[in-house]
């Protein structure tokens, strides 16, 4: 039995006075999770995640094709009881407390009083909020909101999790912690489906993968299904080279990337590392490192998106674009568009 | 069962907390100054005056908070998304209506009850005694709960298909109206038109009767509500909210949350 499937799924919202305009939010998604996997839905602002876990939760209803839940059919609200749902940017109750929302969700799952208030308390202490329990909900943070709000889904320690960016809104600490939780709920043999735009939290947590673009599913498979094992290219970074250097390796590059003193050369498929070695050597360049590079979850996803944006062929790229990071350490939830601009630059 | 008495109880909480009990203070303010100021009129009149005031005020108040919290019932889950909370647990969403309805009441009732407590004790305070006449007034504070039972209903049901703004202008206009059917009755009877007869006669028939709980001056000069009467309007209110709040299920089952 699958922890989740879909066939054909399909969502149009109507608009307009009269609901004469439809918009296709989802179409025809057909996947499955198994159990005990962490499966990401990776995609653009946009792109039908969000509608896809409303589908899933029956907070709005197919337009067409159908879904299941741990092998029950999504009108089924009995299934509710085995499973939690983050959504995304959540919003709680300001009059209650944080202990008092989760034992008011427990009770909405049927747990007893004395379970209620122990599921309360272990689950504030693995959120970390603890110390905050009596303290009313609208005081708390955003970070501390989201928090509240994995702890809520896991309150009837479900089989299946739904997260809907669970990263939204946290710091690189609570981006950490949330991954960790992500990890041990995987080992405990929990099935994890979230959605996501933050590439590399989906690369370092999901076993499989479906990337979506306006409504479509645009991949769908293991990371090594999806990006392969071998050696996609390789890089070679350069201490301060003169132009003479660049010149004389200029045959066997295929993009020139300069971050600060360094610069670093995406070498050509076909070139022999002994040879440009040698010619870097000889031009009198100072070698930082040689490196294999593989495809990154990046680089598809920007080669999917791109690709079905603009009608351009979809296979996968390989760039060693440096992600930016920001003053906290931290990568940026950095739009696909803007990924995609600094990749083409990359090449440049 | 339990999951609508979770949402019950959350609703009460929240209506407590938000200070909705505050009224109770007027209340008691206003029970005091009548105390005072019905001190001065000759004995008998001040009784009646006091209960028609108390029951009034209690009759006015529950009706304010049936209404305004009540249009915002289902409203305020969607606006601030806290429904996705709900919905997502094993709630049925008949379950969700039936306790913020059921939630709305039980406050209601316990903010009548605290109020009965402070009119009796006001009455108390003007007799210096209580006897067994001055039940009938419980009888008319049973009405108004009917009556208040049958708001929730209206408020509930707007509350589920349209704004706060525009379910308050829908609740309180039927409200109105159902105090003047028998007006509207009357108009049918005497316009001449036989269409014009059956429309309004049709609409009294279909509009909740509002009027029909009315027993405030009745009780105030102690007479007692026939049993027959205190039966149908059970009955009335019984249906008729049944009828409401099924209308509001069937409307909040077809509602999508984007």
């Amino acid at each position: 039995m699958q922890a989740v499937e879909t066939t054909e799924l399909t969502k149009d919202y109507r608009s307009g006075f009269w609901g004469s305009r439809s918009t296709r939010a989802l179409d025809r998604l057909t996947l499955t999770v198994e159990q005990g996997e962490i499966f990401g839905l990776l995609g653009p602002n946009g792109a039908g995640k969000t509608t896809t876990l409303k589908l899933l939760l029956r907070l709005v209803f197919p337009t067409a094709g159908s879904g299941r839940i741990l092998g029950r059919p999504l009108h089924d609200a009995r299934v509710h009881a085995r499973i939690g749902y983050l959504p995304e940017n959540p919003s709680f109750y300001d009059h209650l407390t944080a202990q008092e929302f989760l034992h008011y969700t427990g009770w909405l799952c049927g747990l007893d009083p004395a379970v209620r208030r122990r599921r309360s308390r272990e689950l504030l202490e693995q959120v970390e909020l603890a110390e905050s329990a009596g303290i009313a909900v609208r005081k708390f943070s955003k970070g501390m909101v989201q928090r509240l709000g994995i702890a809520q889904a896991l309150v009837n320690d479900p089989e299946v999790v739904f997260f809907d960016e669970p990263m939204s809104g946290l710091d690189p600490l609570g981006r950490r912690q949330v991954r960790d939780l992500i990890l041990s709920l995987r080992r405990q043999g929990k099935t994890v489906f979230f959605s996501t735009h933050i590439l590399s939290d989906a690369e370092a947590l999901c076993d499989r993968v479906a990337i979506l673009n306006r409504g479509r599913l645009q991949g769908l498979g293991s990371l090594r299904e999806i990006l392969g094992t071998g050696v996609a290219s390789t890089e070679l970074v350069l201490e301060d080279p003169a132009p003479g250097v660049l010149m004389a390796l200029a045959p066997f590059t295929t993009a020139t990337v300069r971050t600060g003193d360094r610069v670093r050369l995406e070498l050509r498929a076909d070139s022999n590392t002994a040879a440009v070695l040698e010619a870097a050597l000889r031009a009198g360049a100072r070698i930082v490192s040689l490196n294999p590079v593989k495809t990154s979850l990046e680089d598809y996803f920007v080669a999917k998106v791109e690709g079905s944006s603009s009608g351009r062929s979809a296979g996968p790229t390989t760039s060693t674009s440096g992600v930016p990071v920001n003053a906290t350490g931290a990568e940026p939830d950095l739009d696909p568009d803007i990924r995609a601009a600094q990749v083409e630059s990359g090449r440049r | 069962m339990s999951r609508v008495a979770a949402i019950a109880v959350h609703t009460f909480k929240e209506c407590v907390r938000e200070k909705v009990l505050y009224n109770l203070v007027v209340f008691a303010l206003l029970l005091t100054g009548a105390g005072i100021l019905f001190g001065s009129i000759s004995v008998g009149v001040n009784e009646i005056l006091l209960v028609n005031l108390g029951l009034s005020a209690i009759s006015v108040f529950g009706l304010m908070i049936a209404i305004f919290i009540g249009i915002s019932l289902v409203w305020k889950e969607i606006e601030r998304r806290t429904i996705y909370n709900v919905l997502s647990k094993p709630v049925a969403r008949v379950e969700f209506i039936l306790g913020k309805y059921l939630g709305l009441v039980l406050t209601l009732v316990v903010n009548t009850a605290i109020m009965t407590a402070g009119f009796y004790l006001a009455l108390y305070w003007e007799k210096r005694r209580l006897g067994a006449e001055d039940l009938a007034p419980l009888e008319a504070i049973y009405f108004i709960l009917l009556q208040l039972a049958l708001v929730v209903g209206v408020a509930l049901l707007f509350s589920t298909v349209s704004t706060p703004m525009l379910s308050a202008v829908f609740t309180f206009s039927l409200y109105v109206i159902g105090n003047l059917l028998s007006d509207l009755r009357g108009f049918g009877d005497q316009s001449g038109s036989a269409l014009v007869r059956i429309l309004l006669h049709g609409l009294s028939v279909v509009l909740p009767d509002f009027g029909t709980f009315s027993a405030i001056s009745q009780t105030a000069h102690g007479q007692l509500i026939p049993g027959f009467r205190l039966f149908a309007n059970s009955l009335y209110a019984l249906l008729y909210t049944t009828v409401l709040v099924s209308a509001a299920i069937l409307v909040f089952e077809e509602r999508e949350f984007r």
